[in-house]
């Protein structure tokens, strides 16, 4: 188990979630894709902190940074999503389009 | 192998395993359960970084809280499309870029390989007095960020003043 394993795992799940932002629809589904993305990043930081940072803590540390930036992000986007369906009846991005030059 | 390698596959397998599901799944609650399964299994890789802490804070918050609001929003916005989702007709597009990203990441971590150390435990108390003293700043404004969001969070979504 090295480094290399951890950082190859994580680029992984970053492209799997980076393909959902990408072909889903569904802006919940979106959502779903962005925390498997800050999800690779997390699992990204605490494995360069665990194998290289000295005292061991920083990644842990910023990773704990990140959990929180996605809280905020998920509470605040599930209120601007429940916020267009209620306004425009659909989640579907294609269709929401009011801000498309 | 070593036991902790076969442990490490298998929480592999399992995070990218349901990671793939949640991105094409056709029904929503299953993509919901996958993104569930796939959390907790980063939460298992934490703990063979021995960072326990973080473990427990992902089981938390993502597997508990995080998991919570999303099927929240699903419940409240299209429950009669949950069994027939579609994805966008840029589906290859998608996969391409997806498959680049992955080829240039690998790429540069295979020709990044510094020299390592030994995994080493450091407990809850050394994590905490360092949150507490050199990042104290930008843990309380993380706090405040984490508190603006909510309440702007309350004010979008609070039934009335539709324009």
């Amino acid at each position: 188990m090295s480094l290399l394993h951890f950082q190859v795992l994580s680029a992984a799940l970053f492209s799997v979630g980076l393909y959902g932002v990408l072909a889903r629809r569904n802006a919940v589904l979106i959502l779903f894709s962005i925390e498997l993305m800050l999800n690779a990043v997390n699992v990204n930081l605490v494995a360069f902190g665990a194998f290289l940072d000295p005292g061991r803590i920083m990644g842990q540390v910023l990773a704990i940074f990140v959990i929180i930036v996605a809280a905020a992000e998920v509470g605040l986007a599930l209120a601007i999503i429940l916020r267009v369906y209620r306004n425009r009846g659909t989640v579907n991005v294609d269709e929401i389009d009011l801000m498309k030059w | 192998m070593s036991p902790t390698l076969a442990v490490f596959y298998l929480l592999a397998a399992i995070t990218l395993g349901s990671a793939v599901a949640v991105v094409s799944s056709r029904n929503v609650v299953y993509a919901v359960l996958a993104l569930l399964l796939s959390l907790v299994a980063v939460a298992g890789l934490f703990i063979l970084l021995l960072a326990e802490f973080l473990a427990l804070v992902q089981v938390l918050i993502y597997a508990g809280a995080i998991i919570i609001v999303l099927l929240f929003a699903l419940m409240l916005t299209r429950v009669e499309e949950f069994a027939r989702v579609r994805d966008n007709p840029q589906r290859p597009i998608a996969l391409v870029v997806a498959g680049a990203v992955l080829g240039i990441l690998i790429a540069a971590f295979l020709r990044f390989s510094p020299a390592t150390q030994e995994l080493k435990h450091v407990g809850v108390t050394a994590l905490g007095s360092e949150l507490f003293t050199r990042w104290a700043i930008p843990f309380e404004v993380a706090s405040l960020v984490l508190l603006v969001a909510l309440i702007g969070a309350i004010v979008i979504a609070r039934a009335g003043g539709r324009e």
